[in-house]
């Protein structure tokens, strides 16, 4: 488990800068990657995340594409097949629901049905999870779909610094990486590294915030909402923990086990049903790896476990909120009023 | 066509005919599981399209994938022993019958969901344009597969990218069980290509001479910067669509029928009345050699051990 931070000078950037530096670097630094999908050019991204690579690079590498995210989504991979490293932006990751198929049985498999001969060094990025108001077609977490299927890596930032750091590792990755954004952390300030070989190690956790009461384990926007229910629980005399999961396929079940070892209370709290999914998954392994240091049953934070509303106050409701997730810790703790 | 190439064509139809009627028997011996499709009858168009490529060109198909696969080049041998699930086998006994793959070859595999390789196929041709390369990417697709969206979008794609692709729909009639009568408003999947904007050809498969020629002209113009092509190309599956249909959905007059106009059949015809039935003999008795040999080799090869599991579901680190 690494505390982030690096060595060399950062700087101020939004979040969505963040990721397009990474892009750039990357870009700038081998000729193979290029970036497409809807709006990525000439609009200059739906949210402007990769605003001015057009200019920068030109229509060959940063590619418009009509509504066709199946069909642009195998374009990417059997262009990885043959050596190219495409990033794929997708609208939203709720679009990539019907490109599932390429996802899951080319970019996914094409590994093994090739018996090893080819691989797919891809990378498919948007924005995830719940927005403001936009309904429920367009507010699904996917990664709770994704990290089921072996051969898929999936990431999810809740910094600056992570998410350069983790798009620049997913782009020299040899693997299809999935890597998840917020449209709500876009617009989020924060330091980060300007070394271009700055890169976040997969299936390595951050400790977001030290403690010793209890652990909330997190990831994406939920990070800072945990952190947010964290400083209300100092009030109550209770010492968090947070622990930014950053990656989920690799998960870092070392520094999971660590922080349950030190804590003995654990809360999952996270974007997405309750059934299954990520969250479903550290439960696991908490109990797998630290069922003797467990005092107390886990407890996860989800979306409530129906389709969301668009109603602003039954969405925030549905959504996981600061005073949800220090709730379950109280009761994890056993400081329930 | 001069006689030595159509002898050369002739031992690749026939060594695809013969492969496959072995594999076929294998399979009644509970040698080979799963599923296991038939090429028999098509044989002209993936023998006759791999004479229109050049070796680094691209080939993408279906899961009906033996017969693109060894008119490539694969071998036989590593064929038939993926087929038994061999480790000695093409993809070491880990894609099975509908996924062969060769990148030696630039055989870039054969995959078993409908329609789905077609924009991978796109995307290999979008590296050839964007590495400024001159290599055409052949996808093959049944007429059944034209209805579904990713076959669609693939051609969008490629119609505006002006990709260097030729799409050969291989019409054999029936999607399955269902014939075109039940499955297209429009037979001629042709049709289509005005609507994407590319140029189209369309044709009875009746010779592997006629298949190269026209497929040639398609890849020549991919080649050279005249984007995508959509060719049907007519034809006919003797056999079941895989080992468990018995076919009760058409009559043994209808295909005996197609079997009377069987291009290989055709070609060997032209070529004994040319004179060479002892080049033919010759032909046959190394094809029957070959096929013997593989099956050998695939029946004395060792089985894939799970230590290839991991390692060929990640290129890097596993990740869990």
């Amino acid at each position: 488990m690494s505390q982030s931070g690096t060595t060399g000078p950062s700087k101020e950037v939004r979040f969505r800068e963040a990721i397009r530096i990474g892009m750039i670097e990357e870009m700038e630094r081998d000729p193979n990657v290029f970036i497409l999908g809807e709006e990525v050019g000439h609009y200059q991204g739906a949210y402007k995340v990769t605003e001015g690579m057009l200019e920068k690079f030109g229509e060959r590498r940063v590619i418009d594409t009509p509504i066709t995210e199946s069909g642009f989504t195998g374009v990417a991979i059997g262009a990885a097949m043959v050596g190219l490293r495409p990033i794929v932006e997708y609208m939203t990751w709720n679009f990539s629901a019907v490109a599932f198929d390429q996802i899951l049985n080319n970019a996914a498999k094409v590994r093994q049905m090739s018996g090893g001969q080819v691989h797919v060094p891809l990378v498919l990025r948007a924005p995830n999870g719940s927005a403001r108001q936009v309904g429920s077609q367009h507010s699904h977490s996917m990664e709770h779909f994704y990290t089921h299927i072996p051969g898929l890596k999936v990431v999810a930032p809740s910094t600056c610094a992570d998410a350069k750091g983790l798009i620049k590792t997913a782009i020299r990755d040899d693997d299809p990486v999935l890597y998840m954004e917020s449209e709500t952390l876009y617009g989020v300030k924060g330091p980060c590294p300007e070394d271009p070989e700055f890169l976040v190690p997969f299936g390595q956790a951050r400790i977001a915030r030290e403690g010793t009461g209890a652990t909330i384990f997190s990831w994406s926007r939920l990070v800072h909402v945990a952190i947010e229910a964290a400083e209300a629980l100092a009030k109550d005399g209770i010492d968090v923990e947070v622990v930014d999961l950053r990656s989920l396929r690799p998960l870092d079940e070392e520094a999971i086990a660590a922080s349950v070892r030190k804590t003995h209370r654990a809360v999952v709290a996270y974007e997405g049903w309750p059934y299954g999914g990520v969250g479903g998954e550290i439960v696991d392994r908490i109990q797998r790896l630290a069922f003797d240091d467990l005092d107390a049953p886990v407890e996860r934070v989800t979306t409530l476990d129906v389709p969301m509303p668009y109603n602003a106050k039954l969405e925030q409701h549905v959504i996981p909120s600061a005073a949800r997730i220090a709730d379950a810790v109280r009761r994890v703790a056993y400081r329930s009023v | 066509m001069d006689q030595e190439t159509h002898l050369v064509l002739y031992r690749k139809m026939q060594l695809i005919r013969r492969f496959e009627e072995e594999a076929a028997r294998a399979y009644a011996q509970g040698k080979i599981g799963g599923f296991l499709h038939l090429y028999i009858g098509q044989e002209a168009i993936a023998v006759g399209a791999s004479e229109a490529l050049r070796p680094d060109d691209y080939l993408i198909t279906t899961y009906r994938d033996h017969g693109h696969a060894l008119a490539r080049g694969m071998a036989s041998k590593t064929a038939m022993a993926e087929l038994f699930g061999k480790v000695t086998g093409c993809s070491r006994g880990l894609g099975g019958s509908m996924h062969f793959f060769d990148v030696e070859h630039n055989m870039l595999g054969g995959y078993g969901i409908v329609g789905g390789h077609l924009p991978v196929a796109a995307g290999t041709a979008f590296a050839s344009k964007y590495r400024d390369e001159k290599r055409v990417t052949f996808a093959f697709f049944g007429e059944g597969a034209a209805s579904i969206g990713d076959c669609h979008e693939a051609m969008c794609l490629a119609s505006l990218w002006k990709l260097p692709i030729v799409f050969i729909c291989e019409n054999n009639e029936y999607a399955m069980g269902t014939p075109i009568s039940r499955t297209l408003a429009v037979p001629d999947v042709t049709a289509r290509a005005t609507g994407y904007g590319m140029p189209s050809d369309r044709f009875e498969c009746d010779h592997v001479a006629t298949v190269r020629d026209r497929l040639k002209v398609a890849a020549d113009r991919a080649r050279d910067g005249g984007g995508p092509t959509l060719i049907e190309a007519q034809t006919y599956r003797y056999r079941g669509h895989s080992m468990s249909d018995p076919g009760k959905y058409r009559t043994p007059e209808e295909i005996d029928q197609h079997k009377k106009r069987d291009p290989l059949s055709r070609s060997r015809a032209e070529l004994e009345k040319a004179g060479l039935t002892d080049r033919l003999a010759a032909l046959d008795a190394s094809v029957e050699e070959e096929v013997a040999e593989a099956v050998k080799f695939a029946d004395e090869s060792a089985e894939p051990g799970p230590e290839l599991l991991e390692q060929t579901t990640y290129k890097g680190a596993f990740a869990r």
